[in-house]
């Protein structure tokens, strides 16, 4: 038997579907330059390609045809050599399907594969929001902000050809970069020298740093089992969500407010790209976030506030632009938290504390994840980021 | 002395009565009894007539139920399942087409485990549109966990209507019922039909208990979420546990059937007729039974000893039961009011149906195929003889066709 050879794409539904497939794609087309047989596939759903809900695509390749027919003969991939994160937000788990529980974004590296992630972080942070592997893995990081290209009218920013330079340096018995940018050339009549020169720049620019077993997350994703089907209750009947219970203030004790009781086994932790930060002090209690709010994730507290409780928020922004009061609440993109806590019970229990963390998260604030604040603004960056892959 | 014929509804609650009806009104005055609660309704022949004589009861104000006209069949059903949801006892019909228009909502119905009961006025599908019976609009859901019952007569109509109900909202089984009546032949014949008592039927048929799967405030459950691989196999085989434990229901249902009236079927899942010392048997569905028994008997006369095998319920199919019987017999032949397009050796549904089921008997007698009386064309005397010399034959060793169309003008 020869090699086989596995890379997946974790990507959010919608915005980067069309990138990820992109990048399946090349990676196929580039290998076949050198005589590999290979398969690019998604797992397709309702649930994951919804917006911003995470997904995958696969590459499969192999020296030979019946090696890849091996590889062929399950759905998924059960290791692979690289995996590819096209949203930075994403390596603090994958929960694509929601009963399969969350899923560490490195879950299927092989020991010594490759994570390579776009981000505009540096190694720690992303080190930090992956969960801890058992074997030692490296990491690359292909500078930028999630890429949307590929998709409907957004404009291509080299995303796919710069992940492809990127896995030749780390896996160069998949392909070299040559054979990259060969495959791009042909892909890409008019845009291929181009595309393959970002291609070049992002060969000669991935370093990786290895993440030893005793770095990262250290919490173990949550996990549950499924039941047996005499275990269901017939009738594709499931009990509903009990109704919610009072809040309990932290400081002082008292009940009161109401928090709805939630999914106990589908989080929305990582469907998320951004979270609303709240100003307490300047919150007049208007209502209208916790009125506006799609997934109903503001909790009402004893004292009349509303907090977002992350259990249930999915980042859309909609309290961001509702609220009357100027950055009362402002959208974060989520890579500058490391836990999901209550930022009411935070403000609560020291609000000094809690004012300069505020300051501090809110003057972080990034311009964007994959919410906009105005109409236009990805097509004003794809400049930016073409800067960023021609010349470093 | 012959009993007093009086109309179906006007009735004492303790006396059995007998009426001149057709078999569609055999399965509306079933529902009154039954005191169904909710009915939907949506105009295509034959399946109307029931709906007809449903709203004359309704309006006489002899049957308390809703009733509801849809816009269309899919509406139809799809009105019943959500009435049945949340505990109503429900009653819905089509035919041919209308059938299949319904289809996305017969689907869905027996994986939400809805104990429905409808009636197909058996009629064949467009194109064209011919209004005559036809199988194959019923056998359409032979998959999807629907159980099947055809009658042959407007007493047969009337007893399985109340049947039905029975071993449909069974907790073990808690899946559609649907009873093919041969449009024209059954559902426009009038006949004497038994009407039992209110007293009988109460005592016969216990109220509909969904149990925890109701939908209801105190009960909150949502039903029917999106759900993928994780789940869906573990869906599947839970309805296929409700099939499986179908025929035990039927069998206690029918024995009940006849201590309470009186009235017995013998075995539920299929009727023989002359077949103790038969050397052949035909195997056929409905209202076909009536010239196949008449011309069996001319046949007798003649010293060929043919008999008749009549199949009740198709879904579930009494697999085991019948090969055991027919494993007995020199030759089968099977007729099918129905055709499968390009099915192994070109045959009917029931006729592939029945050779799968002798697969693993030791017996497997020759087994001939016949496909009559689509569309409405009558299936005559001599038809029947025609089928039962290729059979006779059969069983002398001669090998007959494995699938012959019947009546056709060739």
């Amino acid at each position: 038997m020869g090699r086989l050879f596995a890379v997946e794409i974790v990507y959010r539904g919608i915005f980067q579907k069309n990138l990820a497939k992109n990048i399946s794609r090349a990676i196929v087309l580039a290998a076949h330059k050198e005589g590999k047989p290979g398969i690019s596939f998604g797992r397709y759903g309702d649930s994951p390609e919804r917006n911003g809900i995470p997904a995958k695509s696969f590459a499969i390749v192999a020296t030979d045809d019946v090696t890849l027919e091996e590889g062929m003969a399950k759905y998924e991939p059960q290791e692979v050599d690289v995996t590819i994160s096209v949203d930075d937000t994403l390596c603090k788990g994958v929960e694509s399907w929601a009963w399969y529980g969350l899923q560490p974004i490195n879950r299927l590296l092989k020991p010594g594969g490759t994570l390579i992630v776009t981000s505009l972080e540096g190694p720690e942070r992303i080190i930090e929001m992956a969960h801890r592997k058992e074997h030692p893995y490296k990491l690359a990081i292909v500078k930028g902000t999630p890429s949307f290209s590929g998709l409907w009218v957004y404009k291509d920013d080299h995303t796919d050809a710069r992940i492809m330079g990127a896995i030749a340096k780390v896996l160069p018995e998949l392909f070299s970069i040559g054979s990259v940018q060969e495959a791009i050339r042909e892909e890409d009549k008019k845009n291929g020298e181009l595309k393959a020169t970002s291609a070049l720049r992002a060969f000669e620019r991935t370093t990786t740093v290895t993440v030893a077993p005793a770095q990262g997350n250290n919490e173990t994703p949550y996990a549950f089992k499924l039941p047996k089907w005499t275990e269901m209750r017939e009738g594709i009947a499931i009990p509903a969500i009990a109704r919610g219970h009072q809040m309990t203030d932290p400081e002082t004790g008292a009940q009161g407010g109401f928090q709805p009781e939630r999914n106990a086994t589908f989080k929305k932790y990582l469907t998320r790209t951004m979270r609303p930060v709240v100003n307490f002090d300047t919150c007049i209690k208007c209502t209208l976030c916790w009125l506006a709010c799609p997934d109903s994730c503001f909790d009402v507290t004893p004292d009349g506030f509303y907090d977002a409780n992350m259990a249930a928020c999915c980042g859309c922004g909609v309290c961001e632009a509702i609220c009357p009061v100027e950055k009362c609440i402002t959208m974060v993109n989520e890579t500058a938290f490391t836990d999901n806590a209550s930022q009411w019970e935070a403000w609560r229990k020291e609000k000094p504390a809690y004012e300069s963390w505020l300051v501090a998260t809110i003057a972080n604030r990034p311009e964007r994840s994959h919410g906009f604040r105005y109409r236009g603004q990805y097509e004003e960056q794809v400049p930016d980021v073409l800067k960023v892959a021609q010349q470093g | 002395m012959a009993e007093a014929l009086v109309p179906p509804t006007k009735r004492d609650p303790a006396a059995d009565k007998t009426s001149l009806i057709t078999g569609s009104e055999a399965i509306a005055v079933a529902c009154k009894l039954a005191d169904v609660d909710v009915i939907t309704a949506y105009p295509i022949r034959p399946y109307d007539t029931v709906m007809q004589y449903v709203a004359k009861l309704v309006s006489n104000g002899e049957m308390d139920c809703e009733y509801i006209v849809a816009e269309g069949e899919h509406s139809q059903f799809e009105i019943v399942k959500h009435a049945s949801a949340v505990g109503a006892r429900v009653f819905c019909g089509s035919s041919g087409v209308g059938w299949m228009y319904a289809m996305e909502a017969l689907t869905v119905t027996p994986a939400l485990r809805i104990p429905m009961v409808a009636m197909v006025g058996n009629r064949a599908l467009d194109d064209p549109g011919a209004f005559g019976v036809e199988h194959n609009d019923a056998l359409a859901v032979r998959d999807l966990g629907w159980q099947l019952v055809w009658v042959d007569n407007a007493q047969e109509a009337l007893d399985t209507a109340l049947i039905a109900y029975r071993v449909a909202e069974d907790r073990r089984v808690f899946l559609p019922c649907a009873i093919s009546c041969d449009g024209a032949f059954l559902t426009h014949s009038q006949a004497l039909v038994k009407i039992p008592s209110q007293a009988k039927v109460d005592a016969f048929l216990p109220r509909y208990n969904r149990g925890d799967l109701q939908l209801h405030p105190d009960n909150p459950i949502s039903v029917a979420p999106q759900a993928n691989e994780d789940w869906l196999m573990e869906i599947r085989r839970q309805t296929a546990s409700g099939m499986e434990r179908s025929p035990g229901v039927i069998r206690e249902t029918y024995a009940d059937f006849e201590k309470i009236f009186g009235r017995s079927y013998g075995n539920p899942f299929f009727e023989q007729y002359m077949t103790d010392d038969a050397d052949v048997v035909l195997v056929g569905m409905g209202t076909l039974s009536t010239p196949v028994k008449v011309a069996i008997r001319q046949m007798r006369a003649e010293g060929k000893k043919v008999g008749f095998v009549r199949v009740r319920w198709f879904r579930p199919f009494a697999a085991k039961d019948l090969a055991e019987t027919l494993g007995r017999f020199k030759a089968v032949g099977v007729i099918d009011r129905d055709f499968s397009l390009g099915s192994p050796y070109e045959g009917g549904i029931l006729a592939t149906e029945v050779r799968a089921a002798l697969y693993p008997s030791a017996n497997r007698p020759p087994l001939v195929g016949f496909i009559a009386g689509l569309g409405g064309r009558e299936v005559t005397l001599p038809d029947v003889k025609k089928m039962s010399e290729m059979i006779l034959r059969a069983a002398e060793g001669k090998p007959q066709p494995a699938t012959t169309w019947i009546g056709l003008r060739e």
